[in-house]
């Protein structure tokens, strides 16, 4: 299977013939427009291989994430930073390929620093293999995690290695009515304090917190935090992850990553903040500029998560000394820019 | 040597107190913390500002001269080792804390900020920067970004990697890279994972934002022995199959338990084969519960003794025998070579055994240190270096373990760097196309090979050259390469 794959991208990689990667689709959305000859990574499935008492999984790229996230399950394990899956799909290349985390991000970790180890074929054709599967590796730079969001533009991951953890004892999610600049402050603050937080959300007046750990610890943190316990707890963080409620149906539909402490944006009524402040989804139509000017005065950037996509890319344009850098490497992994061709920037 | 023609525009740059030319002033230059490899410097330059390393970069690039970035010089790979020809680029001077952002938990600090510092700026807060590796009295964060350092506690806490949100760096011809942001990611390519680690390869840092975490409310140590190192191996998987993170998890066997007691009298039983000590930290109530599991586990691993710390006191004395782990081996041999290979846990007792076997076969004796929770080995060679013959007896038997570390699946580094110490085992590791593509993302930052040439990656034809191709599992790396 994989020989076969290869094949074809040393094929393309001859006739200078663009390829688009694709798994199941789910996140086919995110990324400007691509154009060329599908890949379909559906055929590189399994698990390679688990070792619970190592914290470590191998699966193939193609693997289903609900297939992982089944394999974690009956070892009391999981992966901390909640791919999301959109539509219920989704693939774990497709997970580290796009970098998207889920709501324990900000308390765990995003996807990028669960990843231990890729083995990708580059855009000659080439297979290769960097990082491993132990936790501490600092032989030779850093490429696996330099694969966690590049959408497929440097190579073809065709098997991940991650760093897995045991799934928290107990979980007890609490709501607070209050307002945006309130939540703001308060998911800030928590997060300075020794609590067991795991997520934050907030929109239309209402704070939601999820705090995980041994069973002790969550109902002393409850004492400590007041407020009320959440409705259908797991249903609601599951449909944030997933962005399976109405809001997140909106077009147009923007990431703002921020600083967490960032005051509100008032850019809009439709908007929802999680990540504990760091990120702000609003679904408003206003000019990009303006949209990445806010972000970038709160230190961040301001992507275009779903909607008609914009001439000069989805994702905030870099500074000029850091977009040759990246067109250096894509040169140097892709240079006949066979694979993903503009899906991150326009430019290649 | 370089040229009277570049010293003069050099001199035009900095301060005349900021360039080093005497002997007597380079001599302290000449390593780092492996002092083994020494080579004097041609010239330090000591900036006091962003601007100025800059402009030193940016004559460096004009004239192709070489520069070698060095923070504390506390690394243990030669990573810092100075180049002929060079310009060495020490970034001491630039050591002030911009700014600690209570709310957002952040701190902005320049490279030559100490690791241990920016924790004490933050300790009035409640708030601590995580990864601790030994030298954080002394090593600065610029060199912690250049080793992606980690520490006793990364299993939970993470490596620099993850702990580090921005960095202000320049490219080696001048140019300004502001990478990562105050936000929780930024857009493009993840140029903050791979310069962090990158071992002053591919730019110069100049300012680095890092994550404060707020400081657990309790630390508790349980200390557990053992009569047989496999038994102590398998009860580190135990602890984590039981669900449990601990803070840090660290394992000693008999040599490096002995020498630790007889130097700092920890209070550690002598009888056993393996300590084991496992700190378990965060919510009051969280931290108890563990410890009673920890326990459990402990017993049922079969091990001979647990004690559990009953306060603070008892805790630092528990750690004490480990942190000193170190400088007690070097009470008991004149000289030791501190290795530093990362396996898979379930090949530690096929490791030990084999190193065990080693050390008889060369006839050094061995003392092993072990973060046993992300299964990064420290194993110290114990030699005399006015024995002729014995340190490259120690260098020799050192590699063979880094490559035993890479046949049973694990990594020639977990911590340290490759630096010009363990180039030679990246031939073991890497095979020819993965080291090609190291070369090219050296090549898409620095294409002339100015920052730091000749550490970290192997040029190909050496890798024949030094004979460090091994078989494994029937294929031969670097097959393409003539040999000799």
């Amino acid at each position: 299977m994989l020989d076969a794959l290869i094949d074809r991208i040393r094929d393309a990689h001859a006739h200078h013939r663009p390829l688009v990667i694709r798994g199941h689709g789910s996140k086919a959305f995110y990324g400007n427009p691509v154009s060329g000859e599908p890949l379909d990574t559906t055929p590189l499935t399994g698990v390679v291989d688990y070792q619970p008492q190592e914290l470590v999984l191998t699966a193939r790229a193609g693997t289903p994430l609900a297939e992982i996230e089944a394999r974690l399950a009956e070892q009391g394990q999981m992966l901390p930073f909640e791919p999301p899956r959109f539509g219920g799909a989704g693939t774990l290349g497709g997970a580290i390929a796009t970098g998207l985390s889920g709501p324990r991000r900000a308390y765990a970790g995003a996807a990028r620093d669960f990843v231990l180890g890729v083995r990708l074929v580059d855009g000659t054709g080439q297979p290769l293999r960097f990082g491993g599967q132990v936790i501490k590796n600092v032989a030779g730079y850093d490429v696996s995690r330099l694969m966690a969001g590049a959408l497929g533009t440097l190579g073809l991951l065709t098997e991940i290695s991650l760093k897995v953890l045991p799934r928290p004892a107990a979980e007890i999610s609490l709501q607070f009515e209050c307002t945006e600049a309130e939540a703001i402050r308060r998911m800030n603050e928590w997060a300075g304090r020794p609590l067991p937080l795991s997520a934050t959300s907030w929109h239309a007046g209402l704070l939601a917190v999820r705090l995980s750990g041994a069973a002790s610890a969550v109902q002393a943190a409850q004492a400590k935090l007041g407020g009320e316990p959440l409705h259908d707890a797991d249903g609601f963080w599951q449909r944030l992850r997933d962005q399976a409620t109405p809001f997140f149906d909106k077009r147009p539909l923007w990431r703002l990553a921020v600083n967490p402490t960032a005051a509100p944006l008032n850019l809009g009524d439709a908007h929802w903040i999680e990540a504990g402040g760091g990120v702000r989804w609003l679904a408003v139509d206003a000019p990009p500029a303006v949209l990445r000017e806010a972000a970038r005065r709160h230190g961040g950037h301001a992507t275009l998560f779903r909607g008609d996509a914009l001439a000069d890319g989805n994702f905030a344009p870099l500074a000029p000394a850091l977009a040759a850098l990246h067109g250096n490497l894509k040169q140097r992994f892709d240079p006949h820019g066979v694979f993903n061709r503009g899906r991150l920037y326009p430019e290649f | 040597m370089l040229s009277p023609a570049f010293v003069t525009r050099l001199r035009a740059l900095v301060p005349a107190h900021c360039l080093l030319f005497e002997r007597e002033d380079l001599v302290p230059f000449e390593s780092d913390g492996l002092s083994v490899y020494r080579n004097t410097p041609d010239v330090v330059a000591l900036p006091e500002t962003e601007d100025q390393v800059a402009a030193i970069l940016r004559l460096c690039h004009a004239e192709g001269v070489p520069v070698v970035a060095r923070g504390a010089g506390t690394g243990l790979a030669a990573g810092a080792l100075p180049v002929d020809g060079a310009v060495l680029l020490v970034l001491a001077k630039l050591n002030r804390i911009k700014r600690i952002d209570l709310l957002a938990r952040t701190a902005v600090v320049e490279p030559g900020v100490r690791n241990l510092a920016i924790s004490e700026a933050a300790a009035p807060y409640g708030l601590y920067y995580a990864p601790d590796p030994s030298s954080q009295i002394a090593c600065s964060i610029g060199g912690n970004v250049a080793e992606n350092s980690g520490g006793v506690h990364c299993l939970k806490y993470g490596l620099t990697v993850h702990n580090v949100m921005a960095l202000r760096a320049f490219t080696v011809d001048g140019q300004l890279l502001e990478i990562g942001g105050e936000a929780p990611d930024a857009a493009g390519y993840d140029l903050l994972a791979l310069l962090t680690g990158s071992e002053g390869m591919l730019a110069v840092v100049t300012e680095v934002t890092v994550k404060l975490l707020p400081r657990p409310e309790r630390a508790q140590v349980v200390l557990a022995a053992f009569d047989d190192v496999a038994k102590a191996g398998a009860a580190v998987g135990d602890i984590i199959a039981a669900g449990v993170i601990p803070a840090g998890l660290e394992m000693m066997d008999k040599l490096a338990i002995e020498a630790a007691e007889a130097f700092v009298h920890a209070g550690y039983p002598l009888d056993c084969a393996a300590l084991l000590l496992c700190e378990i930290d965060g919510v009051n109530e969280e931290v108890s519960d563990d410890i009673a599991t920890v326990h459990d586990v402990l017993k049922a691993s079969g091990a001979t003794e647990i004690r559990t710390a009953e306060d603070e006191a008892q805790r630092l004395k528990f750690w004490a025998g480990r942190k000193a782990a170190f400088p007690a081996v070097g009470r008991i041999s004149p000289d030791y070579y501190c290795m530093d290979g990362t396996i898979p846990r379930k090949q530690l007792p096929r490791v030990l055994t084999r190193i065990a076997e080693m050390s008889g076969e060369f006839g050094l004796r061995v003392a092993n240190v072990f973060h046993a929770g992300d299964g990064n080995l420290h194993p110290l060679i114990l030699f005399d270096a006015n024995v002729p013959g014995e340190l490259e007896k120690a260098e020799d038997f050192g590699g063979r373990i880094l490559e035993l570390c890479v046949e049973v699946g694990g990594t020639i580094t977990g911590e340290h760097g490759v630096g010009v110490e363990k180039i030679r085992q990246m031939c073991a590791q890497f095979a020819s196309p993965e080291l090609a593509r190291f070369h090219d993302v050296k090549a898409a930052f620095d294409p002339d090979r100015l920052l730091n040439p000749g550490k970290a990656v192997p040029e190909l034809h050496r890798c024949a050259e030094w004979g460090r191709m091994h078989v494994h599992a029937g294929q031969l790396k670097h097959s393409e390469l003539p040999r000799f």
